[in-house]
């Protein structure tokens, strides 16, 4: 008699021989402060205030009206083609993450590659990905560069939001930014090492979700209509819609125990880890994630949603712009990398980075 | 310690006694997820502890009582 054991197997993935080489982060330069949408709640100012310094909430970017995500994603390679900091002819790949395409067809990598004239020999790819879109477009990006035709891959995150949250919605509006980040990887004759681990849970796909827009319930009149919450907070179906203690109680369950497999399976401990890059949803989330890590808060940057905003998968690559900066152009540094909501999604990434080409913040 | 969480509490939440006994102050809409951020932060400051992240769960919040008992946990008296 045969006893079958199924063996629960940790989604740990590794790579070699691929490498960062450089970071652009693009912000629009409208900048809204906390204080400007106050009076918008349906809550006192007071109690706003004291949201205010708990949260962390101080001032975001967000785009003016009409500018897209591939409006964004444009004026950075554009910069980075003018600067020769990147050559047309040498991109195999363009993967393009975001939650707010121009068009639902065609992908907007395909028009971002139209725009440009780029080659027909590549590979254009969009991904539906947020909190967690940087881990998911790395990976991609290291997997694309493990066949022999691809050298060079462009990733672009990119998220323009602000249109779909409610300004009258306390519960979104306040953290809600928008920005573009593009990343250059390449394949590597150093024998570097990447570990990832990565977990989703479909059943809580609605903690964060847009109720109408798509084929299920598509944009009419009545999904228009708004409407109050318990909490007092004003929105449509057309709007954005963030349970904000679900999430939060799944970031302090979920992730700490994955940042934990991490360490084990890639066998580097915490006190190896030069910086501790995540996702930033609020300052008081982040600092609730430090403790629980026993991370120095000052080794997990956590003030990227006060200064622009949370733009999805683009706070990564903005907290490691912001934070490091030109340090990363001659240091060499071991980051673990962390997003978490969408999905819900939930993944870690222990990577090293050193001699980028760039790394840097510009407006549009 | 009971006094100054109701202190508090009535600070975040001026137009509520919470003097008062209340069945589920959270599901009664006198605490919102907001409300318990606040009330986390101000309950951290004042009695020099730090909540771990995996306790701020709406049922360590239904009352006064609940939240004595989570406070217990950090505070020795």
């Amino acid at each position: 008699m045969f006893v079958v054991i199924k063996i629960h197997q940790r989604m740990n993935l590794h790579f070699k021989n691929k490498k960062v080489t450089g970071i652009l982060t693009v912000l629009p330069s409208k900048e809204v402060l906390f204080e400007d949408e106050m009076g918008n709640y349906n809550a006192p100012i007071g109690k706003s205030l004291k949201l205010k310094a708990a949260m962390g909430f101080k001032s975001k970017r967000v785009v003016q009206d009409g500018i897209t995500s591939s409006d964004l994603c444009i004026f950075g390679l554009s910069h980075l083609f003018d600067k020769q900091l990147l050559c047309k002819q040498d991109i195999d790949a363009l993967i393009m993450v975001t939650q707010s395409p121009d068009y639902i067809m065609p992908p907007t990598s395909n028009v971002i590659q139209g725009h440009f004239g780029l080659k027909h020999d590549m590979i254009c790819l969009d991904i539906n990905q947020g909190c967690a879109g940087y881990i998911i477009g790395l990976i991609q990006a290291f997997m694309l560069l493990d066949q022999k035709s691809i050298n060079k891959v462009v990733l672009m995150n990119a998220d323009v939001l602000s249109p779909i949250v409610s300004k009258k919605d306390r519960n979104s509006n306040p953290l809600i930014g928008d920005g573009a980040s593009i990343t250059i990887i390449e394949k590597s004759i150093d024998n570097e090492e990447i570990f990832v681990n990565l977990k989703m849970n479909g059943e809580g796909a609605f903690a964060i979700h847009v109720p109408a827009g798509g084929a299920r319930l598509p944009k009419s009149q009545e999904t228009g209509l708004i409407e109050e919450d318990l909490n007092g907070n004003l929105r449509s179906k057309n709007h954005l819609v963030m349970k904000g203690d679900q999430v939060f109680n799944f970031v302090q369950t979920e992730v700490p125990p994955l940042i934990e497999a991490l360490y084990k399976y890639s066998k580097i401990d915490k006190d190896d880890i030069d910086f501790f890059m995540f996702h930033q949803p609020n300052k008081f989330m982040l600092n609730k994630l430090a403790d629980r890590l026993g991370v120095e808060r000052d080794k997990l940057p956590s003030n990227i949603v006060e200064n622009f905003g949370n733009a999805s998968g683009v706070t990564i690559p903005l907290n490691i712009s912001f934070n490091l900066g030109d340090k990363l152009c001659n240091k060499k540094y071991r980051l673990c990398l962390s997003g978490f909501g969408v999905g819900l999604t939930w993944g870690a990434m222990i990577i090293e980075m050193k001699n980028l080409a760039f790394c840097k913040i510009i407006n549009k | 310690m009971k006094s100054k969480i109701i202190q508090i509490l009535n600070e975040i939440r001026p137009e509520f006694d919470f003097n008062e006994p209340v069945d589920n102050i959270v599901e009664q809409g006198m605490l919102d997820s907001f409300d318990v951020v606040t009330l986390v932060t101000m309950l951290e400051e004042e009695f020099k502890i730090l909540i771990e992240g995996t306790e701020i769960v709406s049922t360590n919040f239904i009352s006064v009582e609940s939240i004595c008992l989570l406070l217990s946990k950090y505070i020795k008296e």
